[in-house]
């Protein structure tokens, strides 16, 4: 099977959907063909020759490229000037596309794709599940908008992001705040402490709390309770009272902050307007906003997409092409999506559609000249890790309480054996009752009890100290010296004397010896 | 002293004993819990020497003082990967101990007072305590063998060694019942009837020992070991009953109690039942697969120690799992100034993921890194940290192998399928550091080896961990 692998044409696109290293993994690994066209990967830094050293074939022409079996690009189909002719309708019959798609915009494209009866997978529709995680190119993506947002505020900024004390002055640390710790914003988070910033973030979904101080920044709370933990990991709309709550806070923050990058983002919606004129307004001169939801209207009341602007001597950055901004990345790392993909796919010898997965079916917006998307709504998908430790929500009432108590029982304990073992051992302390003497009987209750002093001790013992716990209830256990002690005092020849000696001694090893080594042990616990 | 002034001190020691296995809770505790089981074991040595009935003093010190040099040189001395051996020694040692107590307490004068019962209870005490100390005594000698390499850790099977084990244990019964029947030694000490039943009865137990243990192979050695804490305890007690002593009977059942509970969590780690552990032998469990195991296929894709320098000083957070590997190689040292070195000077988040059954003893993997001055807050249990893979960048296994096998979670036909594992594939990366593409103690093929996100790191732990060193400093 051939895969194309078009040169981008919309304006200001540098990216394109392989690199010399995934070319060599799709022909190598996946047994495909690769026909690149000729300058795709010149703007991304990757020359012709490279891909042909590779093993691609370079084609001049954009139609030998796209009626090739499969075609992989970054951008949506569009118009192409060169050939006169959209690119959508260039493909060949049964063939495949791979690109972002945003299939709910898109819908002339989608008709066009259908028309020319091929198979179209949106990258940008991949289930956020840990499975598919290594082909989200909107993940990939997103980390990389997050960085090149913070070089592009370095960039418009006239400070040092890091504080430093020099001979000629003490310069203060730049104040970063982050809106929204998706991908994207955590990314942010971490170049921006990279370049020695002091970093605050905000979220709607307290449980990404913890995500945002593993970079190290500090995560802000509105003192207002609402979890905006939406479905799949991404955030939900919230109540107008947070909304209200959340914009004092930024107002509160724009006084002191030097930097915002704002990343909010809730899907198939406007961008959440959080940053309002008043907050820009209140921002020394000097600082920057970087927006990047400008795409979707911006998460800032002045953003113009695509540009920068000065308001009252704040810079507000709209790009919209962080990630073309960071060319040679971005390609690798989507390439490296369409190949995971591509494995998916079962790669050319097995490459075929298995709408039973979760994964292929959550992306394929046409199948076969049909448009199959958006897939049927199954259970919400498994929340994204690091959220486990929300607290599980409380289950329903039942319906039925009695019957599922039962049930529940059953499968809890089986039902057969617990008593027998009580009976058991009831049977067992009435023999011993009945036969045993009053002085066994004291001794027995001592064993006993002991048993379930030691039962409930033990289990409190951390697991990480079990091996000094084996060798201290290993010394411990050496009290059988007491046993040879009270044996040794008769005539020193009788047999009697000698064993209990030789009792002694092995048990005093093992006192010694088992005490001596936990202490050396415990010793080198620390903190 | 009085009979009561010993009691008390009895009952002093017992408390401290209990306080002392409470205070081994937590680490802050641990090192009051230790100190309280000396002054325990202290008090309780005073009050016995200075029990009425006990003049033979030069005996005593005689036998004490050697002892304790003994033990104290064994202590000093041992390195921290041959802790599992001592562990286990000293086990034989309390064994062989209840065994010399029983022989001499059924050879030693009588109490006159006793009742008929009174005397088969503590008759049937003798041979119980006897019974119990010859197996771990001989038991523990296996085992020690078995950690240290003189034996080969492969399970011994011979065949029908259930029937064998069975037949064992109903000789001894018999020759038990035999045992009572011949009575006691006489007052005056001669050579009692029932010494020659308890003789072979030993001698039996001690080859059921030694046969037990042999059949269990050295993944399996930290059940067989905390198994065999288990029994000296019991032993102990045993001792305690023929005795009359409480405080023996307290400490014994502490012990035997504390070792049980570690053999359950041993076994519940490896989702195996205890029994199917102590009968020995892998994949013999009553459970047998119902169907070929999945063949992994895949290609291994090597590393090198520069890469995986570089992937440590991108990644922000790793996370570490040791095994028996490590302490193989003894890596420990080296791991942790690399350790060091990433989170004071590169802010690296780095943690460490125990398995409950990593290394030979429980508790094995933490022992070392404490003694590589690794702290201890930041070495977690496999439940703390199972959670946090997809959030971790790099994963480095050093010298584990089933523990890090998804076949357990994944395939029902995997011998260790249902164990729980440490799901490091979950995250960003992982690095093998392996010797060869060898299968574990399981014989099991690891996918993870084969996966995308996985490299492997061939060659001897200690010196690629010493070249990370290199590398990391540079």
């Amino acid at each position: 099977m051939r895969i194309g692998i078009p040169k981008e044409i919309y304006e200001g696109e540098r990216r394109v959907a392989a690199t010399p290293d995934t070319v060599r993994r799709m022909i190598k690994k996946q047994g495909f063909m690769v026909v690149v066209e000729s300058g795709a990967g010149v703007l991304a830094s990757y020359p012709d020759s490279a891909y042909e050293e590779a093993g691609a074939t370079i084609v001049d022409m954009p139609s030998e490229v796209w009626n090739c079996d499969i075609v992989a690009k970054v951008r949506p189909p569009q118009y192409h000037e060169g050939t006169g002719q959209e690119e959508a309708e260039m493909l060949a019959e049964g063939s495949t596309l791979i690109s972002f798609l945003w299939p709910a915009e898109a819908e002339a494209t989608i008709k066009m794709l259908e028309g020319r009866k091929v198979n179209a997978i949106a990258m940008d529709q991949v289930p956020r599940i840990t499975r598919a995680q290594k082909l989200d190119a909107l993940s990939s993506m997103g980390n990389i908008a997050g960085y090149r947002a913070v070089v592009e505020a370095a960039q418009q900024f006239g400070r040092f992001f890091t504080g430093q004390i020099t001979a000629a002055g003490k310069v203060p640390p730049a104040k970063v705040l982050v809106i929204g710790a998706g991908v994207a914003g955590l990314a942010a988070i971490g170049a921006a402490r990279g370049l020695g910033a002091i970093v605050r973030a905000f979220d709607t979904r307290p449980v990404v709390k913890e995500q945002v101080e593993s970079m190290g920044a500090e995560f802000l709370e509105v003192e207002f309770e609402e979890d905006g933990t939406g479905v799949g990991g991404y955030a939900k709309v919230m109540s107008p009272e947070f909304i209200a709550a959340e914009m004092a806070l930024f107002l509160e923050q724009a006084k002191e902050v030097d930097i915002i990058i704002t990343t909010a983002l809730i899907p198939g919606r406007p961008a959440p307007l959080l940053v309002k004129k008043e907050a820009v307004e209140a921002m020394r001169p000097g600082s920057v906003i970087v927006d990047l939801a400008a795409e979707r209207g911006g998460n800032c009341e002045v953003t113009k997409p695509g540009e920068v602007i000065d308001h009252g001597g704040v810079k507000i950055i709209g790009y919209t092409d962080l990630p073309s901004r960071l060319p040679a990345t971005s390609s690798q790392l989507y390439g490296t999506n369409i190949c995971h993909l591509l494995d998916d796919l079962g790669k050319a010898e097995g490459f075929k559609f298995d709408l039973e997965d979760e994964v292929v079916r959550g992306c394929l917006v046409v199948h076969e000249g049909e448009m199959i998307w958006p897939p049927p709504k199954k259970d919400p998908p498994p929340q994204k890790s690091g959220e486990a430790a929300k607290p599980a929500p409380k289950p329903e009432p039942k319906p039925e309480p009695e019957v599922e108590e039962s049930t529940q029982e059953a499968a809890n304990e089986p039902p057969a054996q617990i008593p027998w073992a009580l009976i058991g051992t009831g049977v067992a302390l009435l023999g011993i009752g009945l036969g045993a003497p009053e002085s066994f009987l004291s001794h027995f209750t001592v064993f006993v009890l002991a048993i379930f002093v030691g039962w409930q001790l033990i289990w409190n013992v951390s697991p990480a100290l079990h091996t000094p716990l084996m060798s201290v209830t290993n010394a411990v256990s050496g009290i059988i010296i007491i046993g040879g002690m009270l044996q040794v005092s008769g005539s020193p020849s009788s047999a009697t004397v000698i064993l209990g000696a030789l009792a002694i001694l092995v048990a005093t090893i093992n006192i010694a010896g088992g005490f001596l080594v936990t202490q050396r042990m415990l010793q080198m616990f620390r903190k | 002293m009085t009979e009561s002034l010993i009691t008390v001190s009895y009952i002093a020691a017992a408390i401290l004993f209990i306080l002392s296995l409470g205070g081994l809770s937590s680490q802050e505790t641990a090192r009051r819990g230790n100190l309280y089981g000396i002054l325990g074991m202290a008090i309780a040595l005073v009050a016995t020497a200075a029990t009425p009935g006990v003049t033979g003093y030069a005996m005593l010190a005689g036998a004490i003082i050697p002892g304790v040099l003994i033990g104290g040189f064994l202590a000093q001395r041992v390195a921290m990967t041959a802790m599992p051996e001592l562990v286990a020694i000293l086990h034989s040692f309390v064994g062989l101990a209840a065994v010399l107590v029983g022989f001499a307490s059924y050879l030693g004068p009588q109490d006159a007072s006793m009742t008929a019962v009174e005397v088969t209870i503590h008759e049937v005490e003798i041979f119980i305590g006897v019974f119990v100390g010859a197996i771990t005594f001989t038991g523990s000698v296996i085992a020690f063998a078995k950690l240290r390499g003189s034996i080969g850790g492969k399970p011994f099977i011979i065949p029908a060694r259930h029937a064998i084990n069975a037949g064992m244990v109903i000789g001894s019964v018999v020759l038990g019942y035999m045992f009572l029947d011949a009575g006691h030694a006489t007052t005056d000490g001669g050579n009692p009837g029932g010494l020659m039943p308890l003789l072979i009865m030993t001698g039996i137990a001690c080859v059921l020992g030694v046969h037990m243990v042999m059949a269990i192979g050295g993944a399996d050695m930290p059940v067989v070991v905390s198994m065999l804490n288990s029994y000296s305890g019991w032993a102990a007690a045993a001792a305690g009953f023929m005795l009359s002593n409480d405080l023996l009977i307290i400490t014994g059942a502490l012990v035997g109690s504390s070792g049980a509970i570690l053999s359950y969590i041993m076994c519940a780690a490896m989702n195996r039942s205890f029994i199917s552990v102590i009968l020995g032998g892998f994949g013999s469990d009553g459970g047998a697969p119902s169907g070929p195991a999945k063949v992994v296929e895949g290609e291994a894709v090597p590393t090198d120690v520069e890469k995986v320098v570089a992937d440590m000083k991108a990644a922000k957070s790793l996370i570490i799992i040791p095994g028996y590997g490590m302490a193989v190689a003894q890596a420990q040292h080296s791991l942790s100034e690399v350790v060091k070195i990433l989170r004071k000077e590169l802010k690296k988040n780095v943690r460490f993921g125990i398995h409950p059954v990593a290394g030979r003893l429980p508790g094995h993997m933490n022992v070392l890194l404490a003694e590589a001055n690794v702290p201890y807050d930041i070495v977690l249990e496999m439940d703390e940290l199972n959670d946090d893979f997809p959030d971790t960048d790099l994963v480095l296994v050093i010298g584990a192998n089933d523990i890090v096998n998804p076949s357990a979670l994944d395939d029902p036909n995997s011998p260790i399928a249902g164990m729980p594992v440490l799901e490091c594939w979950k995250s960003t990366k992982t690095v093998v550091m392996k010797r060869s593409m060898g299968t574990g103690y399981a014989g099991v093929q690891n996918p993870l080896f084969f996966k995308d996100n996985t490299e492997m790191l061939f060659g001897d732990a200690k010196k690629n961990v010493d070249a990370m060193l290199a590398e990391i400093r540079k």
